[in-house]
């Protein structure tokens, strides 16, 4: 493979320019992996590389991740939360590169929530 | 903490927690020396004197949601258990530095593991900081900043999947460039 240099960076910007043009950048979903030292200890980072995976091969451009810290539920990590835009959040508990892969295309993609991984609705109330 | 890798991205999440602006990744193995340094410095708020000396505590946390605070003496155990140590520095508004060295052969010593995921992850999820990572084999370096990417991609945002690809494999390209023990 060639080596990357800033010209390739160049190109990439060109070419994400264009399609940027062509589609409305407005973010559907919001993905927060919780990663606290808990978290990250079972296996919050290996959930977010496929996670990231996903969204690379699925093409999408609407998906936006982002982390939190812990919540205080530790014995539940690792922990997802989903928010479709004017929808109440979702968040999963345990976690693991298969469960997300079945989050994403079923519930991020075609809005149906994973009843069993579910362990709240709605948002947090942190003390 | 299966690898030091993770225990970066939960260290570099402190500083996130912190408001910093730049965090510094800093990794260096020295095979003469037989030792492993990392490094990771923010300018965040930092901490004072009395919180400084507290941190090592497992019982010690900022957070209210739970009574442990395990991110910095997981750290500091996974040094020790490689003949190293753990250092923190820190000033209040100025920001903070950790420094773990480890005994590179050292057979406790925790691989370093998926390093590319960690600042992926850091870089997509933080996407107002800018990250600076320099890891250095002997006599060889790598080195990415964010700051020089953002500042060509002008208005795309960093975690573009087109932009993150290309930082994905400006980091592998390095790393394999270099070549690494750990």
């Amino acid at each position: 493979m060639a080596k990357l240099t800033i010209d390739d960076l160049k190109k990439i910007k060109e070419k994400v320019h264009k399609e940027m043009s062509l589609r409305d950048g407005d973010r559907r979903v919001k993905v927060t992996v919780h990663m606290g030292t808990c978290g990250i200890a079972s296996g919050a980072k290996e959930v977010m590389d496929t996670l990231l995976e996903e969204i690379e091969a699925a093409k999408v451009h609407d998906v936006v991740v982002t982390t939190s810290g812990c919540m205080g539920l530790c014995s539940r990590e690792p922990l997802v939360t989903v928010e479709v835009l004017n929808q109440e959040p979702i968040k999963y508990e345990y976690v693991n590169p298969n469960k997300i892969r079945q989050i994403f295309k079923r519930h991020v993609l075609s809005g149906e929530v994973q009843t069993p991984f579910v362990l709240a609705k709605g948002t947090e109330i942190i003390k | 903490m299966l690898s030091l890798a993770a225990h970066i991205l939960d260290i570099a999440e402190n500083s996130v927690r912190a408001s910093a602006k730049l965090i510094e990744i800093l990794i260096e193995e020295d095979t003469n020396d037989d030792c492993l340094i990392i490094e990771i410095i923010d300018d965040g708020h930092g901490m004072d004197e009395k919180t400084l000396n507290k941190v090592r505590d497992p019982f010690y946390t900022t957070k209210t949601v739970r009574r442990v605070g395990l991110g910095l003496p997981l750290l500091a155990e996974a040094a020790e258990r490689s003949g190293g140590t753990l250092q923190m520095a820190s000033r209040k508004n100025m920001g903070t530095r950790i420094k773990a060295t480890f005994g590179l052969k050292h057979l406790d010593r925790q691989p370093l593991g998926d390093i590319v995921s960690t600042l992926i992850i850091l870089i997509v999820a933080n996407i107002h900081i800018d990250f600076l990572y320099k890891h250095r084999y002997n006599d060889r370096q790598f080195e990415i900043d964010t700051r020089v990417i953002r500042k060509e991609i002008g208005n795309i945002p960093i975690n573009h999947p087109e932009i993150i690809k290309y930082i994905r494999g400006v980091i592998e390209e390095g790393l394999s460039e270099i070549g690494s023990e750990s």
